[in-house]
């Protein structure tokens, strides 16, 4: 029967994965423990949001190289590779086209107080 | 108006189709591509907890109710879970038959454990009065959590069967299929887990 | 102990009004007819093997084309009461129906025009002709397409159930919008059946949209690449993309909103911090890509017809698939022109307006490709050339009325009136519907294996263009008037009533369309023996499916075809290859019939109706009945059966004495 489709790596490639995997996972937690225990100070809130979610994709590349081959060769691999990156792109469109406009959405529905301190906060204007 | 199959046979026993080893292929792509739109459902799920994440009604919010060691604890859990599933499928291959069983009765093990452990984070929450009914927050935390739950319970008893399986008719070439497109499955829902643990229970405590 | 039993279900859920009661003595009725007339031809057991259980896409096809056909005049009936309320009810005169009764009627317009007329007729099509036009002699997965047929059908009976048990159906509009179709607005079952039924369909559509994809891919005959696939292979392939991509959302939002009234959940609810727009947002998300799932596969058919009909190769061929790919992924990107108006700002609005103006062009394009096929071609106006041309004038009216809505500030203005209402219906029916029935009469012969007659499918095309025309231009006119959608009464000064007077006399000359193509197919039924089909080819096709006997061998085809280009059959027809050269018949391996999708499908149906009634133990035991059903699914070894090769050879031998 042949086997080739039912994905190739070796016990050292899962192994290099699990520990980036665990590596990567220790870190983000340290990174956040780190701002939580010196009272939300020591990096800003937009850095660590993007530094954690930098370090989910990047997590998330190490497991769809070594434990879903998408990085392979051969077609079938190639195939599985297409149909991943086209399903990331709508994925990234629903959440981020969803948060653009339920937050545009939001501005519209504010009521007179909220609208001061949206202005305050988001424009700088003061009254 | 339609031909009715005449004279058919039986497959015997072990033949396979000239064609079949496109079967492999054609199966573990399906599955794939049936994945990818668990994936879609799991963004709907994700950019619906994004929008909803403030909306507490003046209930407590993530940093208050989540606990970020548990949380860690979880996902070193689930992790471990997918490197016992990729050794299994490995044995597998190989054909060592305990190996195969050995690693992925552990990958059971490990994935039990996460979900007692969810469930026990769910009953607590629920206890004190901050569940599911409590604010637009709550039902998406509860949802979109409890629905990668679900799937971690489906793929524990798709594994269950397949360990007896092997156990009754051992390392057959459809026993090998299908564990493949386990492992695939689960192999999914830990890095479904990964954005879940960083968007909901990271960003919610910073 | 009664609640456990039967939920929220009780006696006041049986029929009692008129529209209830004479909608289930009709399903009683057809149901009995079609069971007495089973018993007497004594052919129960032949419906159950020969199609119920069958794996057949090319019978599965014809089933999904026969349950839309049966909700078609479902739907068809709303409309006609739509239609006469709104023309009668003006001034002192309140029509025939209440108000609750009207919003039940349109809502189940929509879904049922939606969901189970043209997606089942698209699938049927996308089923039967799809593996012959690839060369293929089935799908990548034989059971789910019969599960996924059965789901479709258990949708279709849950949304027919309502009149049975229930009594009012969601009076929402087509897509439920929160809040008001919240427990708190909404208290009845009417919202919960909208849910399961779409649920339930959804999946097998999901499915479908899966195994499609994959045979596509995976499935093709040797040496058809895919810049030579037909452009209805393309455009099917193009509207599973989107199936794939979308149809979790609407799963997810349908969940969430059950969720909401079945568990005290908080995601749409006026209040406990819900956001009602977030559900607008989701629906739409969905709701657009599921307008281009329909529109994509009858481009495909038109470009079939055009080309066979002009007897010309189709005209840029590689745009039309950049133009259908095109289409296909900015499909994704212009939801919010359905909620403009909801407030989401001008820079929002200007993106999403954008988008939608762009997508105007592949498919002014794909136009200008067909009407370039036709030039200089020598047209044979067969019927489903009528319905092409008839496409070609309707889809630009209602293609420029939304290129007009696209810019927000004109939709500020036209959102939710009757203007609206006329472009999509145009849309729908002028573009998706015309296509549905040019495919039809295009590839009638090759499934019944004799052709319909002509004339009357002339006086039918004529009847529903006239028809068409009188019935939505008035309401294009409405709508500038000012008309909004969904009234069920207005003021007599508005004007308003002579314009819906000639609408719904439009709606009386579709309906001899209708009638005259229900005659036709009898007719031709009638007539079938002077109009066989004896070579297969009746229109001088160009595709491989026209390379096959009408109606073609269970098998498909007795030796894979290999393909070398285009137009695959014209060019083999071209070289004049003989048909009868390399005899060498291999074993054919067939998947086997099967009753697992219909027990599955029948498990499911047992959870919605559950779910609907708040029964859980019901819905707990289907639930555990169709995952035991999928299990044992899972360990039958035995889903296949061989063909050998020298069967093969008799059953080809006896058609050519035949034929």
């Amino acid at each position: 029967m042949n086997k080739e489709h039912l994905g190739h790596g070796t016990v050292r490639s899962y192994l290099t994965g699990f520990i980036l995997s665990i590596s990567l996972t220790l870190l983000v937690f340290f990174l956040v423990n780190l701002h939580i225990s010196s009272g939300h100070i020591t990096i800003s809130h937009e850095l660590l949001t993007g530094a954690i979610i930098v370090l989910a994709l990047a997590q998330l590349v190490v497991q769809l190289i070594f434990f879903l081959y998408l990085a392979g060769r051969g077609s079938s691999a190639r195939w599985n590779l297409v149909v991943f990156l086209s399903t990331a792109s709508i994925v990234l469109i629903i959440v981020i086209g969803s948060i653009w406009i339920m937050n545009h959405l939001n501005y519209n529905m504010m009521s007179g107080s909220n609208m001061n301190v949206y202005m305050q906060n988001e424009e700088g204007i003061h009254k | 108006m339609y031909c009715r199959p005449p004279k058919s046979r039986k497959l015997k026993p072990g033949e396979i189709q000239m064609d079949k080893h496109d079967n492999n292929d054609k199966t573990i792509f399906g599955f794939w591509v049936y994945l990818m739109t668990d994936l879609v459902m799991f963004a709907a799920l994700f950019a619906t907890f994004a929008v909803l994440r403030n909306n507490t009604f003046g209930g407590p919010q993530a940093g208050e109710l989540f606990s970020l060691p548990f949380a860690l604890s979880e996902t070193l859990i689930l992790l471990t879970s997918s490197f016992t599933c990729g050794l299994g499928i490995l044995s597998a291959r190989s054909g060592d038959k305990n190996k195969t069983i050995l690693l992925f009765a552990s990958t059971f093990v490990l994935g039990t454990a996460f979900l007692a452990m969810e469930l026990s984070e769910f009953s607590h929450l629920i206890s004190e009065g901050n569940g599911f009914q409590r604010s637009a927050f709550l039902s998406s935390f509860f949802t979109l959590v409890g629905t990668h739950g679900l799937h971690i319970a489906a793929g524990l008893v798709w594994m269950g069967i397949l360990i007896v399986r092997i156990l009754k008719r051992g390392l057959t070439d459809s026993v090998l299929r299908k564990l493949t497109l386990l492992s695939l499955f689960w192999h999914f829902l830990d890095i479904v887990w990964i954005f879940i643990f960083s968007i909901v229970y990271l960003i919610g405590v910073i | 102990m009664m609640a456990f039993i039967f939920g929220k279900l009780t006696f006041a859920a049986l029929p009692h009004q008129w529209y209830t009661l004479g909608a289930t003595f009709s399903i009683a009725v057809g149901g009995l007819g079609i069971a007495v007339i089973l018993t007497y031809f004594k052919r129960w057991k032949w419906l159950w093997k020969e199609w119920l259980t069958s794996t057949d896409p090319k019978k599965i096809g014809v089933m999904y084309i026969v349950v839309s056909s049966v909700m078609f005049f479902r739907g068809g009936i709303d409309a006609g009461m739509i239609w006469l309320q709104q023309a009668l009810s003006a001034g002192g005169s309140h029509g025939f129906l209440t108000g609750s009764h009207f919003q039940q009627i349109f809502t189940a317009h929509g879904d049922i025009m939606v969901f189970f007329v043209t997606m089942g007729l698209l699938f049927g099509l996308i089923n039967y002709v799809v593996p012959l036009q690839i060369g293929a002699r089935d799908l990548a997965f034989p059971f789910l397409n019969t599960l996924g047929f059965w789901l479709y059908v258990a949708g279709a009976a849950l949304i027919n159930l309502f009149f049975v048990l229930g009594g009012d159906f969601a009076a929402t509009g087509w897509l439920a919008q929160a809040p008001l179709s919240e427990l708190q607005y909404s208290p009845g079952v009417g919202v919960d059946y909208w849910i399961w039924s779409l649920q339930v369909s959804g999946l097998g559509t999901l499915l479908g949209g899966i195994n499609f994809l994959v045979t596509i891919l995976k499935m093709r005959a040797p040496g058809m690449t895919l810049m030579k696939m037909p452009l209805f292979v393309w455009t099917s392939l193009c509207s599973m993309v989107l199936v794939i991509s979308v149809f979790p959302i609407l799963t997810v939002t349908m969940g969430l909103l059950f969720l909401d009234r079945f568990a005290g959940f908080h995601f749409f609810t006026t209040g406990f911090g819900g956001n009602a727009m977030l559900y607008t947002n989701l629906i739409w998300m969905w709701g657009h890509p599921e307008v281009y799932i329909l529109i994509l596969p009858a481009f495909g058919v038109y470009s079939e017809v055009v080309a066979t009909f002009s007897q010309k190769r189709l005209a840029g061929y590689v745009s039309m698939v950049c133009a259908t790919i095109a289409i296909t992924l900015l499909a994704l990107l212009v939801w919010l022109h359905h909620f403009f108006t909801m407030g989401a700002g001008a820079d929002v609005n200007a993106f999403f307006g954008m988008m939608t103006m762009v997508i105007a062009i592949p498919t002014g394009a794909q136009v200008f490709n067909w009407l370039s096929t036709m030039y200089k071609g020598r047209i044979r106006f067969f019927t489903p050339m009528r319905w092409f041309l008839g496409f070609i004038s309707t889809f630009t009216l209602g293609g420029m009325a939304g290129v007009m809505m696209a810019v927000p500030p004109i939709d500020f203005q036209v959102h939710n009136s009757l203007f609206l209402v006329a472009h999509f219906h145009t849309m729908v029916i002028g573009g998706a519907l015309f296509g549905i029935f040019a495919g039809l009469t295009y590839w009638f012969p090759k499934v019944m294996g004799f052709r319909l007659n002509e004339r009357l499918g002339r006086y039918a095309f004529w009847c529903w263009i006239v028809g068409f025309f009188t019935s939505f231009v008035p309401l294009y006119i409405l709508g500038f008037m000012g008309a909004t959608r969904r009234l069920d009464h207005y003021d007599v000064s508005t004007g308003w009533q002579p314009l819906f007077m000639v609408s719904a006399a439009g709606l009386v000359i579709i309906a001899c369309g209708v009638s005259l193509q229900i005659v036709q197919v009898v007719v031709s039924i009638k007539q079938r023996k002077q109009n066989l089909d004896t070579t297969g080819d009746p229109w001088n096709g160009r595709t491989l499916e026209w390379s096959t006997v009408s109606p073609p061998p269970f098998y498909n085809f007795a030796i894979i075809p290999k393909v070398a280009s285009r137009d695959a059959f014209w060019e083999m027809k071209q070289n004049k290859k003989s048909k009868q050269e390399k005899m060498q018949y291999e074993d054919i391996y067939m998947p086997k019939n099967t009753a697992m999708g219909i027990y599955v499908a029948g498990f499911v149906f047992l959870v919605g109706f559950a779910l609907v009634w708040h029964i859980i133990w019901l819905a707990v035991a289907g639930l555990l009945g169709a995952t035991i059903c999928v299990i044992i699914r899972t360990f039958d070894e035995e889903t296949e059966y061989v063909l050998p090769a020298a069967e093969v050879a008799k059953i080809e031998a006896g058609r050519n004495t035949n034929g």
